[in-house]
């Protein structure tokens, strides 16, 4: 192990380390506990420059109502859930099956079909943008939610490919092999061999994604007008217009806009950070 | 057992095409669905844009559903060269491409940091993760906050230190300072390393989650061998750690390439560009003069969007040719 286990520094060391540990937690999340605070504050204390101060009352419930009584923050709520999940559904699905495709099967094409879903995956959007936009513009499809989806689920399936790929190319291919010998139909290879098998690649892209759809703000810039179809960061960034210098809303608006991310990561954890580092290990 | 059926399937006298060609077959069935879609959204978009970089669109079309863009060639790129805001987008997509690589070797840092196994240590782990996981529009407005210089923590900070508070005779505070309070985000100077600043917090995260993943997995013996060799410190990390963390440098490389190159909504949270453009980068110039409150310029755009697709090819191409050595050492 590197570097060696503070244990093995004797018990000064490893207290010291322990003790400094939460220090440098603190240090690091200051932002995100400056703004906590800032959000349970009253106007009062924010006009007063009351920034690190403990607040003079605890504004909490009524600084959170406010945001859902003041603004469209719980329609904008909706429709990030409504955009996310069919993407996840989606995204995840087609990438099953292309996965298995690419992994399972020697064609030709399979290496630059394969790269052209990881190239995809790291295009800059405004590449995309105007064909996107005026595409979703003659469909109809403009300032909706499936408008939304649909392109998210598009764009992702490159990155969900990409990872299932890998995935099922690590799985032991006799698997298959035995199962064609005998005699197995290859959808049904599919369905009752390979799939049971990524389930934890199933998981832990379907996090990912989520976290990834729910944090988007170019599309919804790109892909929405009004309220009705907006999601929830291009909401936050309106609701930030609307609240100037009202710190103490913005920033209870924001945490709102972060708590399902966070929520989805603490949950499963595990199968995020598996996700994320996918190939870092050989 | 499943061998009951298969002595039918081998005797019927003529398989069909379908049956016989099933091997082949079998991928293009699995592979539609994505690649259709994969194709409407992304492949042919690509080539559109390129395409519509040749013309000049504000988007609409006549009565009869007919584009009203109109060929001009090379002329927006032409316009692009002599356009200062251009240069400007471009020269700070450089700041960001090179100050966002700081999050490597500080992601490295803090992963070292925490590499142990004490009590709690799980808790703390997810808990510098934490920045990565929400969304740079809510990283934007913290830092928004954090930086301003009335209400945010480094105004505060500031004041108290180098300000003295006074009341006058209505009662109302104000302050009086040896320096005046620094406003980041509207100095045309600082904005851009002020929302640098800002995204590199999520960046280390990620790389710190990276390189942790692959520390679990460096190879003990070595570590101790080099311990008996006498290797430690710094040495050890250079000539033997960091070796072994390759294929996790790698992915931090890329992505922290990729999120630079990316970064757009942290720019359009924190400054939209300004102050006179000065920390726009091409993503969010394009955005800009593309869709504007003066019309849209759908070909300009075009134009801005295919020279930063230009630059990303460049690093794709490599991390493509990368992933190609591994897929042939592989397998």
């Amino acid at each position: 192990m590197f570097p060696r286990p503070i244990e093995k520094s004797g018990t000064t060391a490893k207290a010291a380390y322990q003790a400094f540990l939460p220090v440098a937690l603190i240090m690091w999340l200051l932002p995100l506990l400056a703004i906590f605070l800032t959000s349970i504050r009253s106007a009062a204390d924010i006009n007063s420059g009351n920034v690190f101060g403990w607040p003079s009352e605890f504004a909490l419930i009524a600084n959170y109502t406010a945001v859902f009584t003041q603004s469209a923050a719980a329609q904008y709520m909706i429709n990030s859930v409504l955009i996310t999940v069919p993407t996840v559904i989606i995204s995840v699905a087609l990438a099953c099956l292309a996965g298995y495709a690419l992994a399972i099967y020697r064609f030709r094409v399979a290496l630059p079909l394969f790269f052209l879903f990881v190239a995809g995956n790291f295009i800059p959007f405004q590449i995309l943008m105007v064909p996107v936009r005026d595409m979703s513009v003659q469909t109809g499809l403009y300032d909706t939610i499936a408008g939304q989806f649909l392109f998210h689920a598009a764009f992702q399936t490159g990155f969900c490919t990409l990872f299932m790929r890998n995935f099922i190319k690590a799985l032991p291919f006799d698997l298959v092999e035995s199962a064609r010998i005998e005699g197995v139909a290859e959808w049904r290879i599919f369905w009752y061999v390979v799939l049971p098998l990524v389930r934890p690649a199933i998981a832990a892209l379907a996090v990912l994604i989520f976290t990834f759809v729910w944090n988007d703000f170019f599309w919804a810039n790109v892909l929405t007008q009004g309220e009705s179809a907006k999601p929830i960061t291009a909401g936050v960034r309106a609701l930030n217009g609307q609240f100037v210098n009202n710190w103490h809303l913005v920033s209870a608006a924001s945490l709102l806009a972060a708590i399902p991310p966070v929520v989805c990561f603490f949950l499963m954890q595990r199968h995020f950070i598996a996700g994320l580092t996918l190939g870092a290990v050989k | 057992m499943t061998h009951a059926v298969l002595p039918e399937t081998e005797t019927r006298s003529e398989p069909g095409w379908l049956r016989r060609n099933k091997l082949a077959i079998a991928p293009w069935i699995f592979l539609i669905p994505a690649l259709i879609f994969f194709a409407i959204y992304v492949v042919i978009p690509i080539f559109e844009s390129l395409w519509l970089s040749l013309y000049q669109w504000n988007g609409l079309y006549d009565a009869e559903g007919n584009s009203t863009a109109v060929w001009v060639g090379f002329q927006n790129y032409v316009k692009l060269w002599d356009d200062p805001n251009f240069w400007t987008s471009l020269r700070n997509n450089i700041a960001w491409l090179v100050l966002y690589m700081l999050a490597v070797p500080l992601g490295l840092f803090i992963a070292l940091f925490l590499n142990q196994t004490v009590t709690g240590m799980r808790f703390y782990k997810s808990m510098f993760f934490f920045p990565f996981v929400i969304s740079q529009v809510v990283v934007g407005l913290i830092f928004g906050w954090f930086y301003n210089p009335d209400f945010g923590v480094v105004g505060t900070v500031w004041k108290a230190m180098f300000c003295e508070e006074t009341t006058n005779i209505l009662g109302n505070t104000t302050f009086i300072c040896e320096r005046p309070v620094p406003d980041i985000l509207s100095s045309e100077q600082w904005a851009t390393y002020g929302i640098i600043a800002a995204g590199l917090w999520p960046q280390i995260a990620y790389c710190m989650i990276l390189y942790l993943t692959g520390l679990n997995n460096v190879a003990a013996d070595q570590i101790e061998a080099a311990r008996l060799d006498g290797a430690k410190g710094w040495k050890m990390l250079w000539y033997v750690v960091v070796p072994q963390l390759k294929p996790a440098t790698f992915i931090a490389v890329v992505v922290t390439v990729i999120g630079a190159l990316r970064s757009f909504d942290m720019i359009a949270i924190m400054t939209q560009g300004g102050p006179f453009g000065s920390t726009n980068v091409l993503s969010h110039y394009m955005f800009e003069v593309a869709i504007s409150e003066y019309g849209e310029r759908y070909g300009y755009g075009s134009s801005v969007a295919t020279v930063l697709f230009g630059i990303m090819l460049f690093f794709i191409s490599y991390f493509l040719w990368r992933m190609y050595q591994d897929e042939k050492g592989g397998r």
